[in-house]
């Protein structure tokens, strides 16, 4: 057996060195772990759309880059006036969709015209609520004006949900997306694969990759032996939790634990008795254990968190030692509140195993201090109707991915059922405030508030497990927004 | 026999409307809404009616379900929810992969199986037979999604002779397609095979008691030809029921060896369209999947008649 090995073995040495001598790799399998249902970025909430599609294929006239920042994109650059209530965008020359078709100001228009029509199916249309009028000055110039100031408008305009589609194309985009990104669609063989290829026609700085398939990978054992195999060279999320260390000791491979935009939570139903009671909250948040429950979520990796806000972001504060892990002080709390022999609630889990996992974790933390927890398992789809749609739940265990969105707090009739007006002042006030320092200052304010009042039990930020070829470079380590973005990631030879 | 074949195939006919009437009911009690599931948690109440409106969730059920089964009756089995393509192409695609599969693993099982099984009967008792069918109950009892991964790593991480998981399409060549089901394939025909052999085995051994055969052998006939000729052809009707039932398994019942090559088959789809609640893609798979049984019933009946002339003639 070992003879026929290092002969194969040997074989395929030499075949590698006979390539490796021509030229760096220019081809790059992804695993990503759930297919797309399609392929249009702004008529789904499904990240798996935006995690192929976003920057490499479709591009907005803003986009978000690395770190969270706002980069310009097809837009150049843009003038916001005094009363923040009108944006100018300067936008690229020489820009042409995939289809050959040029792109300007009436293409800019169309998009947003459409992403907030009445008959709009964009999932995110909240993002383009403030605009009031788009204007095509030129064909290079496209003003927007808005209803009201918004200090994340131009964040917002980043959003893969806001991508710039043209109406020759758009009906279409579901099944053969026309954009205008460095990447061009190739093929999408369902169920397996989705293919790009590299846009000769690209306005900007080309990709080194000439071809990025996105090769669909569900299961986790099936993960590993891909990677080894040498079938798939990069998975962004890798699914397999306990079999890591598998692969992060051995030299061939990158194992990077970088952040996501995941507040992962157990929610509350803040209108039900008796979590509508403070101190029931209170008491809940220091019998949780943040530490333990990241070690039991399936992966062991994540950053603990006190609030509804990413350790990514400039504004961040570290609220954890806000209730800090108590044991005794909770069940005092719980008997001040009434339950000296605590009460019991059911825990709706969806899916992913830091809620499966990490569910078992929190029950047995709160059953130390009286709560006895029913776990009840339930798909997405059931999650999506009994606890979102109709809040018919307790207690639940959701990471809240969409990149900072803090401000579902100050919504009416959101699943959480809170009701703070001290809270949505602030959010009002971030939405006049242009100024960044004001802007942080709001952010943190708002991060207490709901800090303090309980809301829901904050535990941990999700992390981005990425595992990838060491020869790779250039590959995001956090994920400040749900995308693989392959414009600067290459072979080196 | 042709008033045998018409009265099944009718019969097969009504299960047909039968499992329509409840498959479709079944789907419509399952909570999830599949509108929600596509625009997810920042949608709004607008967006969703509008999309709603246009995936035709908002017409009374009755309505949906007559459109459907007279869609079907013309061929068209509608559009899906999530992809938005037919749904008929959706499962022309995933068959291609599915049946090639299936075929592949029943020809393996089968090639594995029979022998081995009329080996073991042929010595009943000795070690060959105790030997053989010991290697029967571990193939049985070992889980084919471990076995399947054992596989992967011997030929695809290891000799990496084949990939790993995947299917290139057939536009990659026939050998791509057919080397990217064969570890599939074999992780599926194993634990069939091992049933089938043991079924193979009690059948013969029953054969083989009888007067028959005895006579058969006191006449002189050599062990080997009233072996295959006269024990087998009698003992191969559990062997061809047990058969029909393992196709319609590997079929659609093979979800989990699907994802453990990540393979774009029936299974997979019928998984993926059930957690996003795409109900006119299971309904119209489970539907192709029921006609697929019946189907196969009504040949595996059929097989019986040619194996034992007698049911020729039974009306």
């Amino acid at each position: 057996m070992n003879t026929i090995k290092s002969i194969i073995g040997g074989a395929t040495l030499l075949l590698a060195a006979g390539t490796a001598a021509l030229a760096a790799r220019t081809d790059l399998v992804i695993g990503v772990v759930l297919e797309p249902p399609h392929l249009d970025p702004t008529a789904s909430a499904a990240a798996a759309i935006d995690e192929i599609l976003y920057a490499n294929l479709f591009q907005g006239l803003t986009r978000i880059g690395r770190n969270g920042e706002v980069l310009p994109a097809l837009a150049e650059s843009w003038e916001v006036s005094d009363d923040g209530k009108t944006y100018t965008f300067k936008l690229r020359s020489g820009v042409t969709f995939h289809d050959g078709t040029t792109f300007d100001a009436e293409d800019v228009k169309f998009t947003l015209d459409r992403a907030r029509a009445e008959n709009s199916t964009n999932a995110q249309k909240q993002l383009f609520a403030a605009i009031d009028t788009v204007e095509v000055i030129d064909p290079q110039t496209i003003r927007i004006m808005l209803s009201a100031p918004q200090g994340s408008f131009l964040y917002n305009l980043g959003w893969g949900d806001a991508v710039i589609v043209a109406p020759e194309s758009a009906e279409t985009n579901k099944e053969k997306p026309i954009g205008t990104g460095p990447f061009k669609f190739d093929k999408w063989a369902k169920g397996s694969s989705v293919t790009l290829v590299k846009n000769p026609d690209y306005w900007g700085e080309p990709v080194a990759l000439e071809k990025a398939e996105f090769r669909v990978v569900p299961d986790a054992a099936a993960a590993i032996p891909a990677l080894l195999s040498g079938d798939v060279q990069a998975f962004p999320q890798m699914p397999a939790g306990d079999a890591l260390s598998q692969i992060e000791n051995d030299p061939r491979f990158v194992v990077a634990i970088g952040a996501t935009e995941g507040e992962t939570i157990l929610s509350t139903n803040n209108g039900k008795e008796p979590f509508n009671n403070i101190k029931v909250r209170q008491a809940i948040a220091h019998a949780l254990n943040r530490e333990e429950i990241i070690a039991g979520n399936g992966s062991g990796y994540g950053t603990p968190i006190g609030s509804h806000f990413s350790p990514a972001n400039e504004a961040y504060v570290d609220l954890t030692g806000t209730y800090p892990y108590d044991p005794a002080k909770a069940k005092a709390l719980l008997a001040e509140a009434g339950y000296p022999d605590g009460f019991k609630a059911t825990l709706k889990l969806p899916p992913p195993a830091y809620a499966r996992d990490g569910g078992q974790v929190v029950a047995s933390q709160l059953r130390q201090v009286g709560i006895e927890l029913e776990i009840i398992p339930v798909e997405w789809a059931q999650w999506l109707e009994q606890v979102f749609k109709n809040k018919d739940y307790d207690l639940t265990i959701v990471s809240h991915t969409e990149p900072n969105d803090i401000n579902i707090y100050a919504r009416d009739d959101y699943y959480f059922n809170y009701k703070n007006p001290a809270f949505k002042e602030v959010m009002n006030a971030l939405d006049a405030t242009a100024e960044p320092e004001k802007r942080i200052e709001l952010y943190q304010t708002a991060q207490k508030i709901i800090a303090e009042d309980a809301v829901n039990g904050f535990m941990f930020q999700l992390p981005k497990i990425g595992v990838w070829d060491a020869k790779l470079q250039g590959m995001w380590e956090n994920s400040p927004i749900q995308a693989n973005d392959l414009t600067g990631v290459k072979w080196s030879d | 026999m042709l008033a045998f074949l018409a009265k099944r195939i009718a019969i097969g006919l009504v299960t047909l409307v039968v499992a329509s009437a409840v498959v479709f009911l079944v789907l419509e009690i399952v909570p999830g809404d599949p509108a929600l599931l596509m625009l997810g948690m920042n949608a709004q109440p607008e967006a969703l009616a509008a999309l709603r409106e246009e995936m035709g969730l908002n017409q009374p059920v009755l309505l949906r379900y007559f459109g459907w089964i007279a869609g079907m009756a013309l061929g068209d089995f509608g559009n899906s929810y999530t992809y938005s393509s037919p749904v008929l192409e959706l499962i022309g695609e995933r068959v291609l992969v599915s049946l090639p599969l299936a075929l592949i693993s029943l020809f393996l099982s089968t090639a594995i199986a029979l022998p081995v099984g009329i080996f073991a009967a042929s010595r009943r008792g000795k070690p060959a037979d105790t030997i053989s069918m010991g290697a029967a109950q571990i193939g049985v009892a070992i889980p084919n999604f471990w076995f399947a991964l054992i596989l992967i790593y011997l030929f695809a991480v290891w000799l990496r002779l084949v990939p790993a998981g995947g299917f290139p399409g057939w536009d990659a060549g026939l050998w791509a397609g057919f080397k990217a089901l064969l570890l599939p394939a074999i992780a599926l025909a194993l634990p069939q095979a091992a049933i089938l052999a043991r079924v193979t085995r009690s059948a013969m051994l029953e054969v083989l008691g009888e007067d028959y055969i005895r006579t058969a052998r006191a006449k002189g006939m050599p062990r080997r030809i009233v072996l295959w000729h006269h024990a087998l052809r009698n003992a191969l009707i559990p062997v061809l029921t047990i058969l029909g039932l393992q196709f319609a398994f590997l079929l659609a019942g093979t979800i989990i060896i699907e994802n453990v090559f990540y393979l774009p088959g029936l299974g997979r789809l019928i998984f993926q369209a059930i957690t996003q609640r795409d109900l006119i893609v299971v309904e119209g798979v489970v539907m192709l999947l029921v006609a697929t049984v019946i189907a196969v019933n009504i040949l595996v009946d059929i097989g019986y008649a040619i194996v034992d002339p007698r049911l020729r003639t039974r009306r």
